[in-house]
Protein backbone atom coordinates (compact mmCIF):
# COMPACT_ATOMS: atom_id res chain seq x y z
CA UNK A 1 0.00 0.00 0.00
CA UNK A 2 2.80 2.35 0.93
CA UNK A 3 4.52 1.49 -2.36
CA UNK A 4 1.39 2.21 -4.39
CA UNK A 5 0.98 5.49 -2.55
CA UNK A 6 4.54 6.42 -3.38
CA UNK A 7 4.20 5.47 -7.05
CA UNK A 8 1.00 7.51 -7.30
CA UNK A 9 2.45 10.61 -5.69
CA UNK A 10 5.64 10.52 -7.75
CA UNK A 11 3.64 10.16 -10.96
CA UNK A 12 1.19 12.83 -9.92
CA UNK A 13 3.99 15.28 -9.24
CA UNK A 14 5.24 14.94 -12.82
CA UNK A 15 1.81 15.61 -14.21
CA UNK A 16 1.27 18.62 -11.92
CA UNK A 17 4.62 20.02 -12.96
CA UNK A 18 3.76 19.65 -16.64
CA UNK A 19 0.34 21.24 -16.30
CA UNK A 20 1.92 24.29 -14.64
CA UNK A 21 4.59 24.68 -17.29
CA UNK A 22 2.97 26.11 -20.43
CA UNK A 23 6.23 26.37 -22.33
CA UNK A 24 6.90 22.70 -21.76
CA UNK A 25 3.40 21.71 -22.85
CA UNK A 26 3.86 23.73 -26.01
CA UNK A 27 7.28 22.23 -26.65
CA UNK A 28 6.12 18.68 -26.09
CA UNK A 29 3.26 19.20 -28.53
CA UNK A 30 5.34 21.06 -31.10
CA UNK A 31 8.12 18.51 -31.31
CA UNK A 32 5.98 15.77 -32.89
CA UNK A 33 4.38 18.38 -35.14
CA UNK A 34 7.76 19.21 -36.60
CA UNK A 35 8.56 15.54 -37.00
CA UNK A 36 5.42 14.60 -38.85
CA UNK A 37 4.67 17.89 -40.53
CA UNK A 38 8.04 18.79 -41.93
CA UNK A 39 10.15 15.64 -42.01
CA UNK A 40 7.24 13.29 -42.77
CA UNK A 41 5.81 15.69 -45.33
CA UNK A 42 9.00 16.09 -47.28
CA UNK A 43 9.81 12.38 -47.21
CA UNK A 44 6.29 11.61 -48.31
CA UNK A 45 6.61 13.89 -51.30
CA UNK A 46 9.82 12.14 -52.32
CA UNK A 47 9.31 8.46 -51.68
CA UNK A 48 5.75 8.10 -50.50
CA UNK A 49 4.18 7.32 -53.85
CA UNK A 50 6.10 4.10 -54.52
CA UNK A 51 5.19 2.25 -51.32
CA UNK A 52 1.73 0.91 -51.81
CA UNK A 53 0.50 2.33 -48.49
CA UNK A 54 -0.09 5.83 -47.19
CA UNK A 55 3.32 7.06 -46.14
CA UNK A 56 2.10 9.87 -43.86
CA UNK A 57 -0.04 7.43 -41.88
CA UNK A 58 3.01 5.21 -41.58
CA UNK A 59 5.11 8.10 -40.23
CA UNK A 60 2.27 9.21 -37.97
CA UNK A 61 2.10 5.86 -36.20
CA UNK A 62 5.89 5.75 -35.90
CA UNK A 63 6.09 9.22 -34.35
CA UNK A 64 3.21 8.36 -32.03
CA UNK A 65 5.23 5.43 -30.65
CA UNK A 66 8.44 7.41 -30.57
CA UNK A 67 6.78 10.27 -28.66
CA UNK A 68 5.85 7.92 -25.85
CA UNK A 69 9.16 6.08 -25.84
CA UNK A 70 11.31 9.20 -25.92
CA UNK A 71 9.29 11.23 -23.43
CA UNK A 72 9.52 8.48 -20.86
CA UNK A 73 13.21 7.78 -21.43
CA UNK A 74 14.09 11.47 -21.14
CA UNK A 75 11.91 11.82 -18.04
CA UNK A 76 13.62 9.00 -16.21
CA UNK A 77 17.00 10.42 -17.13
CA UNK A 78 15.96 13.82 -15.75
CA UNK A 79 15.48 12.14 -12.39
CA UNK A 80 19.19 12.19 -11.92
CA UNK A 81 19.88 15.43 -13.64
CA UNK A 82 17.92 17.03 -10.83
CA UNK A 83 19.43 14.93 -8.09
CA UNK A 84 21.80 17.58 -6.83
CA UNK A 85 19.44 20.49 -6.35
CA UNK A 86 15.95 19.32 -6.53
CA UNK A 87 13.13 17.44 -4.93
CA UNK A 88 14.65 14.17 -6.18
CA UNK A 89 17.11 14.09 -3.29
CA UNK A 90 14.01 13.97 -1.10
CA UNK A 91 12.94 10.90 -3.08
CA UNK A 92 16.22 9.11 -2.55
CA UNK A 93 16.05 9.23 1.24
CA UNK A 94 12.39 8.19 1.37
CA UNK A 95 11.66 4.77 2.88
CA UNK A 96 10.26 3.39 -0.38
CA UNK A 97 11.62 0.82 -2.80
CA UNK A 98 13.85 2.19 -5.53
CA UNK A 99 11.65 0.35 -8.03
CA UNK A 100 8.70 2.37 -6.73
CA UNK A 101 10.60 5.58 -7.45
CA UNK A 102 11.49 4.48 -10.97
CA UNK A 103 8.01 3.11 -11.71
CA UNK A 104 6.41 6.28 -10.39
CA UNK A 105 8.66 8.31 -12.61
CA UNK A 106 7.87 6.16 -15.66
CA UNK A 107 4.16 6.42 -14.95
CA UNK A 108 4.39 10.19 -14.51
CA UNK A 109 6.29 10.59 -17.74
CA UNK A 110 3.68 8.40 -19.42
CA UNK A 111 1.04 10.97 -18.45
CA UNK A 112 3.30 13.65 -19.85
CA UNK A 113 3.65 11.66 -23.07
CA UNK A 114 -0.14 11.38 -23.27
CA UNK A 115 -0.33 15.17 -23.29
CA UNK A 116 2.30 15.33 -26.01
CA UNK A 117 0.46 12.70 -28.02
CA UNK A 118 -2.63 14.89 -28.10
CA UNK A 119 -0.60 17.16 -30.38
CA UNK A 120 0.25 14.20 -32.57
CA UNK A 121 -3.39 13.13 -32.78
CA UNK A 122 -4.53 16.69 -33.53
CA UNK A 123 -2.03 16.98 -36.35
CA UNK A 124 -3.01 13.55 -37.63
CA UNK A 125 -6.61 14.70 -37.89
CA UNK A 126 -5.59 17.93 -39.63
CA UNK A 127 -3.48 16.21 -42.28
CA UNK A 128 -6.22 13.66 -42.84
CA UNK A 129 -4.92 10.49 -41.19
CA UNK A 130 -7.93 8.17 -40.80
CA UNK A 131 -8.47 8.02 -37.04
CA UNK A 132 -11.60 6.24 -35.93
CA UNK A 133 -12.61 5.99 -32.29
CA UNK A 134 -11.63 2.32 -32.42
CA UNK A 135 -8.17 3.16 -33.78
CA UNK A 136 -7.64 5.70 -31.00
CA UNK A 137 -8.74 3.18 -28.37
CA UNK A 138 -6.18 0.74 -29.74
CA UNK A 139 -3.43 3.35 -30.15
CA UNK A 140 -3.33 4.57 -26.56
CA UNK A 141 -2.70 1.27 -24.75
CA UNK A 142 0.05 0.57 -27.30
CA UNK A 143 1.45 4.04 -26.59
CA UNK A 144 1.50 3.28 -22.87
CA UNK A 145 3.46 0.10 -23.53
CA UNK A 146 5.91 2.13 -25.65
CA UNK A 147 6.27 4.57 -22.78
CA UNK A 148 7.01 1.85 -20.24
CA UNK A 149 9.65 0.39 -22.51
CA UNK A 150 11.17 3.85 -22.99
CA UNK A 151 11.28 4.44 -19.25
CA UNK A 152 12.98 1.12 -18.62
CA UNK A 153 15.42 1.88 -21.41
CA UNK A 154 16.12 5.24 -19.75
CA UNK A 155 17.01 3.64 -16.44
CA UNK A 156 19.36 1.20 -18.13
CA UNK A 157 21.13 4.13 -19.79
CA UNK A 158 21.41 5.85 -16.42
CA UNK A 159 22.74 2.78 -14.72
CA UNK A 160 25.65 2.65 -17.12
CA UNK A 161 26.73 6.23 -17.50
CA UNK A 162 28.42 7.93 -14.63
CA UNK A 163 28.00 11.65 -15.20
CA UNK A 164 25.09 13.79 -16.22
CA UNK A 165 27.18 15.61 -18.78
CA UNK A 166 27.78 12.31 -20.50
CA UNK A 167 24.08 11.50 -20.42
CA UNK A 168 23.31 14.83 -22.08
CA UNK A 169 25.94 14.26 -24.72
CA UNK A 170 25.14 10.64 -25.38
CA UNK A 171 21.35 10.71 -25.32
CA UNK A 172 20.91 11.98 -28.90
CA UNK A 173 23.34 9.31 -30.11
CA UNK A 174 21.42 6.49 -28.54
CA UNK A 175 18.05 7.88 -29.52
CA UNK A 176 18.37 9.13 -33.09
CA UNK A 177 19.80 5.94 -34.59
CA UNK A 178 16.90 4.11 -32.96
CA UNK A 179 14.42 6.38 -34.68
CA UNK A 180 15.78 5.33 -38.05
CA UNK A 181 16.49 1.71 -37.18
CA UNK A 182 13.00 1.29 -35.75
CA UNK A 183 11.56 2.45 -39.04
CA UNK A 184 9.76 5.49 -37.72
CA UNK A 185 10.22 7.34 -41.01
CA UNK A 186 11.05 4.67 -43.51
CA UNK A 187 10.10 1.01 -43.73
CA UNK A 188 13.06 -1.31 -43.33
CA UNK A 189 11.56 -4.25 -45.17
CA UNK A 190 13.72 -3.65 -48.24
CA UNK A 191 16.80 -2.57 -46.33
CA UNK A 192 20.15 -4.45 -46.37
CA UNK A 193 20.36 -7.43 -44.00
CA UNK A 194 22.80 -5.62 -41.70
CA UNK A 195 20.33 -2.81 -41.08
CA UNK A 196 17.55 -5.29 -40.47
CA UNK A 197 19.64 -7.12 -37.88
CA UNK A 198 20.40 -3.83 -36.17
CA UNK A 199 16.74 -2.98 -36.33
CA UNK A 200 15.89 -6.11 -34.38
CA UNK A 201 18.20 -5.22 -31.52
CA UNK A 202 16.77 -1.71 -31.33
CA UNK A 203 14.30 -1.43 -28.43
CA UNK A 204 12.26 1.29 -30.12
CA UNK A 205 11.50 -1.15 -32.97
CA UNK A 206 9.21 -3.14 -30.70
CA UNK A 207 7.37 -0.04 -29.52
CA UNK A 208 6.85 1.18 -33.08
CA UNK A 209 5.78 -2.25 -34.24
CA UNK A 210 3.26 -2.58 -31.45
CA UNK A 211 1.69 0.79 -32.19
CA UNK A 212 1.51 -0.03 -35.91
CA UNK A 213 0.02 -3.43 -35.21
CA UNK A 214 -2.61 -1.73 -33.06
CA UNK A 215 -3.40 0.84 -35.70
CA UNK A 216 -3.30 -1.31 -38.83
CA UNK A 217 -4.95 -4.39 -37.42
CA UNK A 218 -7.47 -5.82 -39.87
CA UNK A 219 -6.30 -3.65 -42.77
CA UNK A 220 -4.74 -4.86 -46.02
CA UNK A 221 -1.54 -2.87 -45.27
CA UNK A 222 -0.93 -4.80 -42.03
CA UNK A 223 1.60 -7.20 -43.51
CA UNK A 224 3.52 -4.45 -45.26
CA UNK A 225 3.94 -2.15 -42.25
CA UNK A 226 4.64 -4.61 -39.41
CA UNK A 227 7.72 -6.78 -39.30
CA UNK A 228 6.81 -9.18 -36.49
CA UNK A 229 3.80 -11.08 -35.23
CA UNK A 230 2.04 -8.84 -32.65
CA UNK A 231 2.04 -11.52 -29.94
CA UNK A 232 5.74 -12.22 -30.34
CA UNK A 233 6.38 -8.48 -30.49
CA UNK A 234 4.49 -7.98 -27.24
CA UNK A 235 6.36 -10.81 -25.57
CA UNK A 236 9.72 -9.31 -26.58
CA UNK A 237 8.58 -5.92 -25.33
CA UNK A 238 7.65 -7.30 -21.91
CA UNK A 239 10.90 -9.25 -21.66
CA UNK A 240 12.91 -6.16 -22.65
CA UNK A 241 11.03 -4.08 -20.08
CA UNK A 242 12.10 -6.31 -17.21
CA UNK A 243 15.52 -6.88 -18.71
CA UNK A 244 16.10 -3.12 -18.67
CA UNK A 245 14.26 -2.22 -15.50
CA UNK A 246 15.71 -4.68 -13.02
CA UNK A 247 19.42 -4.54 -13.85
CA UNK A 248 19.05 -0.85 -14.73
CA UNK A 249 17.62 0.03 -11.33
CA UNK A 250 20.16 -2.15 -9.58
CA UNK A 251 23.07 -0.58 -11.47
CA UNK A 252 21.70 2.88 -10.97
CA UNK A 253 21.27 2.50 -7.20
CA UNK A 254 24.70 0.95 -6.91
CA UNK A 255 26.29 3.70 -8.98
CA UNK A 256 24.61 6.41 -6.93
CA UNK A 257 25.53 4.96 -3.56
CA UNK A 258 28.79 3.27 -4.35
CA UNK A 259 30.80 6.26 -5.44
CA UNK B 1 20.61 5.58 27.32
CA UNK B 2 20.23 4.26 23.75
CA UNK B 3 22.40 5.70 21.07
CA UNK B 4 20.70 7.50 18.21
CA UNK B 5 23.83 7.36 16.10
CA UNK B 6 26.71 4.96 16.49
CA UNK B 7 29.74 5.15 14.23
CA UNK B 8 32.72 2.84 14.66
CA UNK B 9 35.92 2.96 12.61
CA UNK B 10 34.16 4.45 9.62
CA UNK B 11 36.27 4.64 6.49
CA UNK B 12 35.25 5.97 3.10
CA UNK B 13 37.48 6.03 0.08
CA UNK B 14 35.86 7.27 -3.09
CA UNK B 15 36.48 5.34 -6.27
CA UNK B 16 39.58 6.34 -8.18
CA UNK B 17 41.10 8.19 -5.25
CA UNK B 18 44.13 7.33 -3.18
CA UNK B 19 43.23 8.91 0.13
CA UNK B 20 40.39 8.25 2.51
CA UNK B 21 37.79 11.00 2.52
CA UNK B 22 36.76 9.71 5.94
CA UNK B 23 39.59 7.98 7.73
CA UNK B 24 38.66 5.73 10.64
CA UNK B 25 36.34 7.88 12.69
CA UNK B 26 34.24 6.78 15.66
CA UNK B 27 31.64 8.66 17.64
CA UNK B 28 28.21 8.27 19.21
CA UNK B 29 25.24 10.54 19.62
CA UNK B 30 22.90 9.93 22.54
CA UNK B 31 19.16 9.87 21.99
CA UNK B 32 17.70 13.37 22.17
CA UNK B 33 21.11 15.04 22.09
CA UNK B 34 22.25 17.92 19.92
CA UNK B 35 25.43 16.93 18.15
CA UNK B 36 27.51 19.09 15.83
CA UNK B 37 30.05 17.89 13.30
CA UNK B 38 32.45 20.68 12.40
CA UNK B 39 35.31 20.99 9.99
CA UNK B 40 36.62 22.98 7.04
CA UNK B 41 35.45 22.46 3.46
CA UNK B 42 36.50 19.06 2.22
CA UNK B 43 37.02 17.67 5.73
CA UNK B 44 34.55 14.83 5.16
CA UNK B 45 31.41 16.25 6.78
CA UNK B 46 29.07 15.75 3.84
CA UNK B 47 30.60 12.35 3.12
CA UNK B 48 29.88 11.31 6.71
CA UNK B 49 26.33 12.65 6.68
CA UNK B 50 25.67 10.95 3.31
CA UNK B 51 26.75 7.59 4.72
CA UNK B 52 24.68 8.11 7.85
CA UNK B 53 21.59 8.98 5.77
CA UNK B 54 21.98 5.87 3.55
CA UNK B 55 22.74 7.69 0.30
CA UNK B 56 26.38 6.64 0.13
CA UNK B 57 28.05 3.31 0.87
CA UNK B 58 30.98 3.12 3.26
CA UNK B 59 34.28 1.42 2.59
CA UNK B 60 34.44 -0.16 6.04
CA UNK B 61 33.29 0.30 9.61
CA UNK B 62 29.98 0.23 11.44
CA UNK B 63 27.18 2.77 11.11
CA UNK B 64 23.99 2.36 13.12
CA UNK B 65 21.09 4.76 13.29
CA UNK B 66 18.54 4.15 16.06
CA UNK B 67 19.99 0.66 16.36
CA UNK B 68 19.70 -0.21 12.66
CA UNK B 69 22.59 -0.81 10.29
CA UNK B 70 22.63 2.00 7.70
CA UNK B 71 23.32 -0.41 4.84
CA UNK B 72 21.67 -3.71 5.69
CA UNK B 73 18.57 -2.06 7.14
CA UNK B 74 18.51 1.10 5.03
CA UNK B 75 14.71 1.09 4.86
CA UNK B 76 14.38 1.03 8.65
CA UNK B 77 16.91 3.82 8.94
CA UNK B 78 15.15 5.95 6.29
CA UNK B 79 11.89 5.63 8.19
CA UNK B 80 13.54 7.04 11.30
CA UNK B 81 15.49 9.95 9.92
CA UNK B 82 14.74 13.38 8.55
CA UNK B 83 17.29 15.14 6.36
CA UNK B 84 17.71 18.82 5.57
CA UNK B 85 20.10 18.98 2.65
CA UNK B 86 22.73 21.56 1.91
CA UNK B 87 20.87 22.55 -1.25
CA UNK B 88 17.12 23.10 -1.03
CA UNK B 89 15.07 20.09 -2.00
CA UNK B 90 11.63 21.65 -2.23
CA UNK B 91 9.76 21.43 -5.50
CA UNK B 92 9.59 24.99 -6.75
CA UNK B 93 6.65 24.29 -9.02
CA UNK B 94 4.45 23.21 -6.16
CA UNK B 95 2.76 25.03 -3.32
CA UNK B 96 3.94 24.73 0.27
CA UNK B 97 1.01 22.48 1.06
CA UNK B 98 1.69 20.24 -1.95
CA UNK B 99 5.31 19.85 -0.91
CA UNK B 100 4.13 18.69 2.50
CA UNK B 101 1.42 16.45 1.02
CA UNK B 102 3.95 14.74 -1.23
CA UNK B 103 6.19 14.02 1.69
CA UNK B 104 3.27 12.70 3.71
CA UNK B 105 2.24 10.31 0.92
CA UNK B 106 5.81 9.25 0.25
CA UNK B 107 6.26 8.29 3.89
CA UNK B 108 2.87 6.60 4.01
CA UNK B 109 1.55 8.98 6.68
CA UNK B 110 -1.61 9.76 4.76
CA UNK B 111 -3.10 8.15 1.65
CA UNK B 112 -2.41 9.89 -1.64
CA UNK B 113 -5.14 12.26 -2.83
CA UNK B 114 -4.73 14.47 -5.89
CA UNK B 115 -6.26 17.53 -4.25
CA UNK B 116 -6.13 19.06 -0.79
CA UNK B 117 -9.91 19.02 -0.34
CA UNK B 118 -9.89 15.21 -0.44
CA UNK B 119 -7.27 14.83 2.28
CA UNK B 120 -8.35 13.53 5.71
CA UNK B 121 -9.28 16.02 8.41
CA UNK B 122 -6.31 15.05 10.60
CA UNK B 123 -3.98 16.06 7.77
CA UNK B 124 -5.68 19.41 7.32
CA UNK B 125 -5.47 20.16 11.03
CA UNK B 126 -1.79 19.25 11.06
CA UNK B 127 -1.02 21.46 8.05
CA UNK B 128 -2.97 24.36 9.56
CA UNK B 129 -1.04 24.17 12.81
CA UNK B 130 2.28 23.93 10.99
CA UNK B 131 1.39 26.92 8.84
CA UNK B 132 0.43 28.83 11.96
CA UNK B 133 3.76 28.00 13.53
CA UNK B 134 5.59 29.24 10.45
CA UNK B 135 3.44 32.30 10.13
CA UNK B 136 2.46 31.42 6.55
CA UNK B 137 -1.22 30.68 6.98
CA UNK B 138 -2.13 32.85 4.01
CA UNK B 139 0.70 31.54 1.84
CA UNK B 140 0.36 27.83 2.41
CA UNK B 141 -1.40 27.41 -0.94
CA UNK B 142 1.03 29.66 -2.81
CA UNK B 143 3.84 28.27 -4.97
CA UNK B 144 6.97 28.23 -2.88
CA UNK B 145 8.99 30.32 -5.31
CA UNK B 146 7.24 33.27 -3.67
CA UNK B 147 8.85 32.39 -0.31
CA UNK B 148 11.97 33.93 1.23
CA UNK B 149 15.09 31.81 1.80
CA UNK B 150 14.45 31.52 5.54
CA UNK B 151 10.83 30.58 4.98
CA UNK B 152 11.82 27.79 2.56
CA UNK B 153 14.34 26.45 5.05
CA UNK B 154 11.70 26.35 7.78
CA UNK B 155 9.28 24.67 5.42
CA UNK B 156 11.90 22.01 4.68
CA UNK B 157 12.42 21.45 8.38
CA UNK B 158 8.67 21.14 8.92
CA UNK B 159 8.47 18.68 6.05
CA UNK B 160 11.45 16.74 7.40
CA UNK B 161 9.68 16.43 10.75
CA UNK B 162 6.28 15.36 9.38
CA UNK B 163 7.02 11.68 9.93
CA UNK B 164 8.42 12.37 13.42
CA UNK B 165 11.96 11.15 12.79
CA UNK B 166 14.12 10.02 15.67
CA UNK B 167 17.15 11.79 14.23
CA UNK B 168 17.12 15.00 12.21
CA UNK B 169 20.19 15.51 10.05
CA UNK B 170 20.95 19.08 9.07
CA UNK B 171 23.74 19.61 6.57
CA UNK B 172 24.76 23.26 6.82
CA UNK B 173 21.14 24.31 7.13
CA UNK B 174 21.66 28.05 7.44
CA UNK B 175 24.23 28.58 4.70
CA UNK B 176 23.15 31.49 2.54
CA UNK B 177 20.60 32.84 4.99
CA UNK B 178 20.71 36.36 6.40
CA UNK B 179 21.31 36.67 10.17
CA UNK B 180 17.65 37.27 11.00
CA UNK B 181 16.47 34.25 8.99
CA UNK B 182 19.21 32.17 10.60
CA UNK B 183 18.01 33.17 14.03
CA UNK B 184 14.43 32.36 13.04
CA UNK B 185 15.40 28.88 11.84
CA UNK B 186 17.33 28.23 15.03
CA UNK B 187 14.57 29.40 17.32
CA UNK B 188 12.26 27.02 15.53
CA UNK B 189 14.72 24.14 15.82
CA UNK B 190 15.13 24.74 19.54
CA UNK B 191 11.36 24.59 19.97
CA UNK B 192 11.24 21.33 18.06
CA UNK B 193 13.92 19.88 20.27
CA UNK B 194 12.06 20.84 23.39
CA UNK B 195 8.73 19.47 22.18
CA UNK B 196 9.67 16.35 20.24
CA UNK B 197 12.98 15.42 21.88
CA UNK B 198 14.37 14.85 18.39
CA UNK B 199 18.05 14.04 18.17
CA UNK B 200 19.80 16.69 16.09
CA UNK B 201 22.85 15.98 13.99
CA UNK B 202 24.26 19.19 12.57
CA UNK B 203 27.10 20.11 10.29
CA UNK B 204 27.87 23.79 10.07
CA UNK B 205 30.40 26.45 9.26
CA UNK B 206 28.93 28.86 11.78
CA UNK B 207 30.71 28.02 15.01
CA UNK B 208 28.32 29.98 17.19
CA UNK B 209 25.55 27.60 16.07
CA UNK B 210 27.45 24.75 17.68
CA UNK B 211 28.00 26.56 21.00
CA UNK B 212 24.72 25.12 22.32
CA UNK B 213 25.50 21.56 21.24
CA UNK B 214 25.74 18.84 23.86
CA UNK B 215 28.70 17.39 22.05
CA UNK B 216 30.80 18.39 19.10
CA UNK B 217 33.25 16.63 16.90
CA UNK B 218 35.76 18.49 14.78
CA UNK B 219 37.06 16.65 11.74
CA UNK B 220 39.82 17.61 9.38
CA UNK B 221 41.03 15.61 6.38
CA UNK B 222 38.80 12.74 7.35
CA UNK B 223 40.09 12.42 10.92
CA UNK B 224 38.58 13.49 14.20
CA UNK B 225 40.90 16.14 15.62
CA UNK B 226 38.86 17.14 18.65
CA UNK B 227 35.70 16.04 20.38
CA UNK B 228 33.77 16.68 23.56
CA UNK B 229 31.48 19.32 24.96
CA UNK B 230 31.98 22.80 23.51
CA UNK B 231 33.08 23.98 26.94
CA UNK B 232 35.79 21.37 27.29
CA UNK B 233 37.11 21.99 23.81
CA UNK B 234 37.24 25.71 24.47
CA UNK B 235 38.97 25.26 27.80
CA UNK B 236 41.59 22.77 26.77
CA UNK B 237 42.52 24.59 23.63
CA UNK B 238 42.23 28.26 24.24
CA UNK B 239 43.47 30.08 27.28
CA UNK B 240 41.66 32.80 29.08
CA UNK B 241 43.87 35.86 29.17
CA UNK B 242 43.94 39.39 30.40
CA UNK B 243 44.47 41.99 27.77
CA UNK B 244 45.88 45.35 28.81
CA UNK B 245 47.56 48.38 27.39
CA UNK B 246 48.78 51.77 28.59
CA UNK B 247 50.15 54.97 27.10
CA UNK B 248 53.34 54.38 29.02
CA UNK B 249 53.94 50.82 27.95
CA UNK B 250 57.44 50.67 29.42
CA UNK B 251 56.14 51.48 32.87
CA UNK B 252 53.40 48.88 32.55
CA UNK B 253 55.83 46.16 31.50
CA UNK B 254 58.14 47.01 34.40
CA UNK B 255 55.25 46.82 36.80
CA UNK B 256 54.16 43.49 35.41
CA UNK B 257 57.70 42.14 35.61
CA UNK B 258 57.77 43.07 39.28
CA UNK B 259 54.68 40.86 39.69
CA UNK B 260 56.66 38.07 37.98
CA UNK B 261 54.40 38.21 34.97
CA UNK B 262 55.65 37.89 31.43
CA UNK B 263 53.26 39.68 29.11
CA UNK B 264 53.02 38.54 25.50
CA UNK B 265 53.15 40.99 22.63
CA UNK B 266 54.43 44.52 22.25
CA UNK B 267 51.17 46.11 23.30
CA UNK B 268 48.39 45.55 23.77
CA UNK B 269 49.80 42.94 26.15
CA UNK B 270 48.37 39.54 26.90
CA UNK B 271 48.75 37.86 30.25
CA UNK B 272 47.68 34.24 30.41
CA UNK B 273 45.38 33.54 33.29
CA UNK B 274 46.62 30.17 34.40
CA UNK B 275 48.34 28.54 37.35
CA UNK B 276 46.23 30.47 39.82
CA UNK B 277 46.81 33.94 38.40
CA UNK B 278 43.76 36.03 39.14
CA UNK B 279 42.99 39.17 37.14
CA UNK B 280 41.81 40.89 40.32
CA UNK B 281 45.21 40.53 41.89
CA UNK B 282 47.00 41.95 38.88
CA UNK B 283 44.74 44.92 38.50
CA UNK B 284 45.03 45.79 42.14
CA UNK B 285 48.82 45.96 41.87
CA UNK B 286 49.01 48.07 38.71
CA UNK B 287 49.53 51.81 39.13
CA UNK B 288 50.13 52.72 35.47
CA UNK B 289 47.03 54.35 33.95
CA UNK B 290 45.51 51.80 31.56
CA UNK B 291 43.99 52.50 28.16
CA UNK B 292 42.72 48.96 27.68
CA UNK B 293 41.58 46.29 30.08
CA UNK B 294 39.77 43.18 28.99
CA UNK B 295 39.36 39.61 30.21
CA UNK B 296 39.29 37.49 27.11
CA UNK B 297 37.16 34.35 27.36
CA UNK B 298 37.73 31.63 24.77
CA UNK B 299 35.13 31.05 22.05
CA UNK B 300 34.52 27.86 20.17
CA UNK B 301 35.53 29.67 17.01
CA UNK B 302 38.98 30.39 18.43
CA UNK B 303 39.35 26.82 19.55
CA UNK B 304 38.33 25.71 16.09
CA UNK B 305 40.79 28.01 14.36
CA UNK B 306 43.52 26.83 16.69
CA UNK B 307 42.78 23.17 15.95
CA UNK B 308 42.34 23.51 12.24
CA UNK B 309 45.19 26.03 11.92
CA UNK B 310 47.53 23.61 13.69
CA UNK B 311 46.66 20.89 11.22
CA UNK B 312 47.04 23.20 8.26
CA UNK B 313 50.48 24.15 9.52
CA UNK B 314 51.40 20.46 9.43
CA UNK B 315 50.80 20.39 5.70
Amino acid sequence: MRTLNAIAIIAFRDLTKLLRDRVRILASVMFPLIFIGILGGSLSANIGTSLGFNFLTFVFTGVFAQTFFQSSAAGVISLVQDRENDFSQELFIAPVSRYAIILGKILGETFVACVASIGVIALGLIIGIPLSAGALLRLFPAGLAASFLGGAFGILVLGNISTQRTVGQIFPFILFPQIFLAGVFAPLSGAPIMLRVLSHITPLTYAVNLVRAAYYTGTPEFGAVTTLHPALNMLILVVLFFLFLIPGTWLFVRKEQNR
Amino acid sequence: MTEAVRVRNLVKRYKKTKINAVNDISFSVAEGAFFALLGPNGAGKTTTISILTTTLTKTSGVVEIAGFDAERAAGEVRRRIGVIFQTPSLDKNLTAEENIRFHAALYGLFPFRPIYALMPKTYKTRVASLAELLGIRENIFQPIHTFSGGMKRKLEIIRGLMHRPRVLFLDEPTTGLDPISRKGVWNYLQEVRKEERTTIFLTTHYLEEAEDADNICIINRGKIVASGTPENIRKTLVNTYLQMDAKDRHKLVTELARLKLQPEGNGPFRILLQNGIHPQKIIRSIRTPLTLLNIHLPTLEEAYIEIIGEHHADA
